[in-house]
């Protein structure tokens, strides 16, 4: 039984956090939700000099080949420091999807440039509300696309947009080039202003497609592996929450005794410490089953899906509930995870939808 | 990553296989009628001589010992083993092999350990556990069982619960009160007990469930040699210590459990369909499964550690608090499925009555070896290193200690 981390991986995770501390600490984070930027490109640099970015992308494009365990290690730092950056989007779902659907030339065009950094990725799939290819509308015709998506992360700052779409009533995928003619982007008000959200339209904007496979069973897939990206993001960041409460409960003083002295204080961060655990192991059964290509995939992803997202939300009001009335302030640290707990419990979906691809999954049918 | 066993494991995993396949053929599969509680204690006797003589009832015990000097990891993999084969085992064997044993090398004297660990591991006497009381459950250092010095004998009065087995006990190990104008924990004292003793009687206890697994005992002027006194006067919280450290009562393994739920939502129908087409009973199957399914995955990442040789850890707490939190939980929904029929046994439902044992049981499981609150004291405390519980009985004699 070898259920763990390697040492390197170990090793790996420390290298990340250590760095995050370093050049993302909550100051920074302060400072750049007050001018407005959407992300910090230095950080993403210094990320990109790390080899981090092309972490599980192969050698021969530029990455260092590592496998997707590396990448949900590197997930799960940038979720405890609620780092700015557009990892999710640009590595873990621009990437990834370019990896599973890209032909070898599309592979060579852009692998490369997103695994350094240079060329930053987003994948527009919604069209407002509902679950993610839902609803399609956003319609392809030759190689022209036009409709709208929205919430799209990251657009603000991708050069390319993996897009869903429909061509002819089939569900295809391509790739577009979002500082091309016919392309609209517009910053949405958002719940999480670290990580900003936009709406793009796209009107006869150049679409080159991506595959002949059927593409709503490449977006499954893509989905199944972003639910695992998330979960260790969620858990990373539900993590942080368990021990920045735990650290001032034992700070502060309340009736002449320690906070962290009360039952009702410890049996709520115990409760945490439970459903962190719960996370972190079915994010691990995940993790290996997205590695070795095991068929447990879909089952393993929505159970790691639906407890990191139980984890990272109630870790988040916990924490700031243990805080007190300090935690309601913009000085304190709690509010970018009570915000950032929002956005990943729904940015791949909400929890019904992966209750339904659960029990699908295991019912031996699919999803309703 | 991976689930593989080391080579050694692999290798260990096989012999234990192949010994198993010859000396438990008789229990591979369940008797054709269920075994008398008798007929159990006899045959577990024999099955734990058969182990014993193998080597395989005390695989971490040093060899000097009579153990066999293996790893933790080869005791989980011979209890994985033994798992396949529905054998005649129970707390009598276990508290006798993995709690009173150990306690009487570690506090006893060389000559007690001779007299008592071969007669154990080759099944002549199988053990009970006489420690909580009425008024002592999680607060185990409040007994108040008395045990007063005559000579060489004490002379030992009081009331015991939850005792497993007891009445088909030969011997006991017993926490009593010696000093009670020392503080709680310093005046208890560690014994083991002749259950033949005149002045011991088990009661069977009628549980919630209907079963009788546990005995209240009645302790009325036992006369204890102090020959079986185990430890110093007054040392006997230390080796109770040792006791609840091995003890094992763990919890069994339930995977599967929501696999089935699903089976019944998708059987149970509803206008138009099933349970199963609902989102909010798909939502419920989901959050028990995650929850089933990683604290199985929980406990590999526990089993991985120890396979490395690392110190157990105190988070293997969180096990039997997650366990028994969503097989109460599933139990429950199992009859909820049915609605109002859910709560009764018919033809259509021949197993329901499977489902009101478990649902009641898990309450059971919730106090037994560790109540939740204070698995969760466990954890805020040796995990996540918070304070330790304000103690308003500390350094304050026993006897002044307001009831």
């Amino acid at each position: 039984m070898n259920f763990d981390l390697s040492d390197e991986q170990k090793m790996l995770k420390d290298q990340v956090s250590r760095m995050l501390l370093d050049r993302a600490p909550p100051a920074r984070l302060r400072e750049l939700i007050d001018a407005g930027q959407d992300w910090d490109p230095d950080l993403w640099r210094a990320l990109a000099d790390m080899g981090l970015l092309g972490a599980a992308i192969p050698a021969e494009y530029g990455g260092l080949g590592l496998g997707e365990i590396d990448l949900c290690v590197i997930a799960g730092e940038i979720g405890r420091a609620v780092a700015p950056v557009p990892f999710f989007s640009s590595i873990c779902l621009a990437a990834e999807a370019i990896r599973l659907a890209g032909s070898a030339a599309q592979k060579a065009r852009w692998l490369p440039g997103l695994a350094s950094g240079e060329v930053v990725g987003c994948l527009a799939v919604n069209e407002g509300r509902g679950f993610a290819g839902d609803r399609l509308e956003a319609a392809v015709s030759g190689d022209r696309l036009s409709g709208v998506k929205w919430p799209v992360s990251d657009a603000g700052v991708a050069d390319i947009a993996v897009v869903v779409a429909v061509e002819n009533g089939r569900t295809v995928l391509g790739l577009v080039d979002l500082q091309g003619p016919g392309v609209t982007c517009e910053r949405l008000k958002g719940f999480d202003e670290l990580r900003p959200h936009h709406r793009l339209a796209f009107s006869d904007a150049a679409f080159e497609a991506m595959t002949e496979a059927d593409a709503a069973q490449v977006l499954k897939a893509l989905y199944d592996r972003a639910a695992v990206y998330v979960a260790f993001e969620q858990i990373g960041g539900a993590e942080a929450c368990l021990w920045m409460a735990r650290d001032y409960a034992l700070e502060r003083r309340v009736f002449g005794r320690k906070l962290a002295s009360y039952q009702a204080v410890k049996h709520n961060l115990a409760d945490l410490y439970v459903y962190c655990e719960l996370a972190r192991s079915n994010a691990y059964w995940a993790a290996w089953a997205m590695e070795t290509g095991s068929d447990q995939l879909p089952a393993a992803a929505a159970s790691a899906r639906v407890s990191a997202t139980w984890a990272h939300e109630q870790a988040a009001r916990e924490n700031l509930q243990t805080h007190g009335g300090v935690g309601f302030t913009w000085a304190a640290d709690c509010h970018f995870h009570y915000r950032r707990a929002r956005l990943l419990a729904l940015n791949v979906g909400a929890e019904e939808v992966w209750a339904d691809r659960l029990v699908g999954a295991l019912a031996g049918g699919d999803a309703r | 990553m991976d689930f593989n066993d080391s080579p050694q494991e692999a290798a260990f995993r096989a012999e234990v296989r192949a010994w198993m396949a010859k000396n438990a053929a008789e229990y591979a599969s369940p008797p054709a009628t269920p075994w008398s509680e008798a007929q159990i204690v006899a045959l577990g006797r024999k099955w734990l001589k058969r182990k014993a003589d193998a080597g395989y009832a005390t695989i971490t015990w040093p060899k000097a010992v009579g153990g066999r000097g293996g790893t933790a990891m080869e005791e989980v993999i011979f209890r994985q083993e033994e798992r396949k084969y529905v054998l005649p085992d129970g707390p009598f064997l276990s508290i006798g092999v993995n709690m009173a044993c150990p306690a009487i090398r570690r506090h006893g004297s060389p000559e007690q350990y001779q007299r008592f660990a071969p007669l154990t591991l080759s099944g002549d006497i199988v053990w009970c556990q006489l420690f909580s009381e009425p008024a002592a459950g999680s607060d185990l250092g409040g007994v108040r069982t008395r045990a007063v010095r005559e000579g060489d004998n004490w002379i030992v009065n009081g009331q015991k619960v939850w005792n497993s087995w007891a009445h088909h006990a030969d011997w006991a190990i017993l926490l009593a009160r010696t000093d009670p104008g020392a503080p709680k924990h310093k005046g208890l004292t560690f014994f083991v007990l002749d259950m033949r003793t005149p002045g011991v009687e088990a009661r069977p206890i009628r549980q919630i469930t209907g079963r009788t697994d546990f005995n209240e005992t009645f302790l009325s002027d036992v006369v204890i040699p102090d020959s079986c006194r185990i430890g110093e006067v007054g040392e006997g919280w230390a080796v109770a210590m040792t006791v609840l450290m091995n003890e094992r009562a763990g919890p069994r393994d339930k995977d599967g459990l929501v696999l089935r739920l699903i089976e019944r939502a998708r059987s149970a129908e509803r206008p138009g369909g099933t349970a199963l087409d609902s989102a909010q009973v798909r939502t419920t199957l989901a959050r028990l499964y995650a929850e089933e399914q990683g604290v199985k995955y929980f406990g590999y990442r526990l089993l991985t550690s120890l396979s490395k040789g690392e110190p157990p850890s105190p988070a293997v707490a969180m096990i039997k608090l997650t366990q028994t939190h969503y097989a109460q939980l599933a139990n429950a929904y199992a009859m909820d499925l049915d609605d109002f029929a859910g709560l009764f046994e018919t033809p259509e439902r021949p197993h329901q009555d499977q489902i009101f044992f478990e649902y009641l049981y898990q309450q059971g499981l919730r106090i037994a070896g560790g109540a939740d609150e204070v698995l969760r004291n466990q954890i805020a405390e040796r995990v996540l290193g918070m304070p330790q519980e304000m103690r308003a009985d500390k350094d304050v004699p026993f006897d002044q200690i307001p009831r």
